[in-house]
């Protein structure tokens, strides 16, 4: 082979296999997002069934209920609430009134099976996502109470 | 009194910085000769003024905390008077301010180094590196000063402090971030060789050898650095998991991959003369990756162990001054990468092309951690939900680029400089390739089940052992002195062989039982036992505990007793779980208590881990860390 033919086979061989790494990787990217969703916005059915997601709010007082190593708890974000199930050992600063985050499947009964509880590492701390549905249903609750002609055309 | 000083001290750093900064670059631009070597001659003293002026607030800073300053607001919220003073040390790195500053102490104590150890360089090149430090200093510092001043008072004084967080006391705590940020910044010097050299328009085989040893120095910190972040999370935590894929591990992870990238790159531009314009992108992504991990870590975007109070400036400004570094580097490369010449000729099949293949991979491998890492943070920045991308997606990428990488070490190693030939590389692996494919056959059956998973991994690990042990062997039978490079090598990548095995063991072969457990159970993973033998309260310096007492059988004989504890400290009524481990050779046995689940409290959770191969995984990251450093202590860098 000529030296030029060597290098042209040589960046074409680079190319081929970056494009199928690129392929590769966003074909696992995209069947590996996990989406969150709200109480609020699970109570819509705007989560998807079957399909692993994320939800998050606070831990309703008085909801905990343990049995052996199975343990049910509501996660609420004031507005709305969702039963949830989770088997296993749960995070140290897993406490009723307190934020929490977890993933996991929604059940045809609307229950949320949890496969994954997540920490907190600092007791002040709230997982934002938890906070984000907490301000949504805030802000929901106050766009409903006010009425205001401005807030109905601003928020298709 | 003492914090203003360290804050007057602090701000005396950065007008010296800026000195530092400017003058010694200013004094290669102009013409008069006079004056040129006035203004370099300037870069070693103000690199060394800047030095003590950090020290000096550094040392500031932890009086303060050891003093149990409460009126210093940082203290006042990383400090408690009950905290034992290791811990109180430690804690000044424990947040947000303090370890900027430890960043910025680090970063003048790597330009020190290269003051002193700069001998043999030309003084415009030292003027152009001390120069390129001083102004990312200068950075950082203005960062310190204008949005997280550690000094800064609270009044009236607090009565004690907040503490620490009770995740963070610990020996690893003390140790894992000096030795990361070592990484990070190590990874600025190679970076402002490769920005002097580029100013210079000089990129050759000097260039490169003089930016080897600090690069390897650099990358050695960093593996140790994330080797120690993953062991205590293992312990600490609590969970028994090392990695996470949090996006504050990646965010470690990607100079990492770049920089192993880098020294190779490295190498292939002293010894040949080629890939120089590679080499000199990868020296600028390997440190932006430490900026953007700064930035990850510090801008309370992420919920993570690591995230601190999250303020928008601060990630504003370290994203501007991100946003400054990629920039202008990547512009000076523009302007400046046409003029390089080209290095030697290769072929197709040679070392370089198998070099050049590895760094192809890791650097792709870096852009799908980094995909992976941040499409959640834009998303979420640009208002379009709420997402995250789990450990799933950066399993099924990593392995399969990763693989690749490791397989080709070998021939790698083996192939000649410029033409090599696929048969010869072939006919000398033959026996090593047969050897690694019996092992990977074999050993599985004798660790407990045969699978495709870990017969594989086995593989690649015996693979890059055997083959590493062949070159070892055929050099030492040659006569002439073995440089330490050569032994650096080789341990480093045997290193990498003890990982991957220690990986490739812990997936396949772990067991984990949750149980429920009163005084008395037992719950058995073969061969072993455990035992709850009592449950005790224990008192800590600063927390309360419930210890439990579990015995190890093996053979109804009692090998361990571990104490795993669920403490509640004082301060913060936070509870942590402290997990009891039996290390081994060849496993761990690993327990952590989860909660009471009566009223009585006599009967709890328990989660019991059998953990073969763990110890392999530090044993693996220590070995890459000795490779390091004996490659820099290499004779060769010393003229």
């Amino acid at each position: 082979m000529k030296p030029r033919t060597k290098r042209f086979a040589l960046i074409a061989a680079g190319i081929v296999v970056l494009c199928a790494a690129a392929a590769f990787v966003l074909n696992a990217f995209q069947s590996n997002l996990v989406f969150f969703f709200t109480p609020t916005q699970v109570s819509k059915g705007e989560a998807p069934k079957g399909r692993t997601f994320r939800a998050g709010g606070m831990v309703k007082e008085g909801s905990v209920v343990r049995d052996g190593n199975t343990v049910r708890f509501v996660i609420t974000d004031t507005v709305h609430e969702m039963p949830v199930t989770y088997v296993g050992l749960l995070p140290d600063l897993f406490k009723e009134g307190k934020g929490v985050v977890s993933q996991g499947k929604l059940g045809d009964d609307g229950m949320f099976v949890a496969s994954e509880v997540l920490a907190k590492h600092d007791e002040n701390y709230m997982p934002p996502e938890a906070q984000h549905a907490m301000d949504q249903a805030a802000a929901a609750k106050a766009a409903k109470s006010v009425q205001t002609p401005a807030t109905i055309k601003g928020n298709p | 009194m003492i914090p203003e000083l360290g804050n007057f001290a602090l701000m005396l750093a950065a007008v010296v910085a800026v000195m530092q900064g400017v003058l010694p670059i200013a004094g290669t631009l102009v013409r008069n000769p006079q004056t040129q070597i006035t203004l370099q001659s300037l870069a070693r003293p103000t690199a060394a003024l800047q030095f003590v002026l950090v020290a000096f607030a550094f040392g500031a800073l932890a009086a303060s905390f050891l003093n149990n300053d409460f009126s210093v607001l940082y203290v006042s919220q990383h400090s408690n008077s009950l905290l034992p003073k290791p811990y109180q040390f430690a804690a000044v790195w424990g947040g947000h301010e303090g370890s900027l500053l430890l960043w910025v102490l680090l970063l003048s104590l790597w330009t020190v180094a290269v003051a002193v150890f700069s001998r043999s360089l030309p003084l415009d090149m030292v003027a152009r590196v001390i120069g390129v430090l001083g102004l990312i200093s200068v950075g950082f510092l203005l960062f310190i000063l204008t949005t997280s001043n550690p000094f800064e008072r609270l009044l009236p004084a607090a009565m004690d402090g907040k503490d620490l967080n009770p995740l963070l006391q610990d020996p690893g705590l003390v140790i894992h971030p000096p030795m990361l940020y070592m990484g990070y910044v190590g990874m600025a010097v190679a970076f402002a060789f490769a920005v002097s050299a580029l100013m210079s328009g000089r990129l050759d085989a000097a260039w490169a050898r003089w930016s080897r040893p600090w690069t390897v120095v650099a990358w050695t910190f960093l593996t140790f650095g994330i080797g120690l972040g993953s062991w205590w999370a293992y312990y600490e935590l609590g969970w028994g998991g090392w990695w996470f894929w949090d996006p504050v591990e990646n965010a470690s992870l990607m100079p990492w991959l770049v920089g192993t990238a880098l020294i190779h790159s490295l190498m292939v531009t002293e010894k040949r003369g080629s890939f120089k314009a590679w080499t000199v992108l990868l020296a600028i992504a390997a440190f932006s990756l430490s900026l953007l991990g700064t930035f990850l870590v510090r801008s309370g975007v992420l919920t993570s162990v690591h995230a601190f109070a999250s303020d928008p400036k601060r990630g504003v400004f370290v994203l501007i001054f991100l946003a400054v570094v990629v920039g202008a580097s990547l512009t000076l490369f523009a302007w400046r990468a046409p003029r390089v010449a080209l290095g030697g000729r290769m072929e197709l099949v040679s070392r370089e092309s198998f070099l050049l293949a590895n760094s192809v991979l890791l650097v792709v491998a870096t852009a799908a951690v980094l995909l992976g890492t941040i499409y959640p943070l834009i998303i979420d920045a640009l208002n379009m939900g709420k997402l995250s991308v789990g450990p799933p997606y950066f399993n099924a990428v990593f392995a399969p680029l990763l693989v690749p990488t490791v397989f080709l070490m070998v021939p790698g190693s083996v192939a000649r400089w410029r033409d090599a030939n696929v048969r010869d590389i072939a006919f000398k692996l033959r026996w090593t390739f047969a050897g690694a494919v019996g092992l990977a056959v074999l050993l599985p059956f004798a660790l407990g089940g045969w699978s495709i998973g870990a017969a594989f991994g086995l593989f690649l690990g015996c693979w890059v052992a055997l083959g590493t042990a062949q070159q070892v062997i055929e050099r030492v039978g040659k006569p002439g002195r073995i440089g330490a490079s050569f032994w650096g090598q080789h341990i480093a990548h045997f290193g990498m062989a003890v990982l991957v095995i220690g990986i490739t063991g812990v997936k396949c072969y772990e067991v984990e039982r949750d149980v429920r457990m009163q005084i008395g159970d037992v719950v058995t993973i073969a061969p072993y036992t455990f035992r709850l033998n009592s449950l005790d309260e224990v008192r800590g310096p600063n927390y309360k505990a419930v210890r439990a007492d579990v015995q190890v059988l093996r053979d109804d004989k009692v090998i361990e007793i571990l104490q795993p504890e669920k403490r509640r400290y004082f301060s913060s009524a936070m509870a942590m779980t402290e997990a009891g481990i039996d290390s081994g050779f060849m496993r761990d046995l690993y327990v952590s208590l989860g909660e009471p689940l009566d009223d009585a409290r006599t009967e709890w959770s328990m989660r019991v881990y059998y953990k073969p191969f763990v110890p392999w995984l530090w044993g693996g990251v220590l070995l890459m860390v000795l490779g390091g450093v004996l490659a820099a202590l290499d004779r060769r860098y010393r003229k």
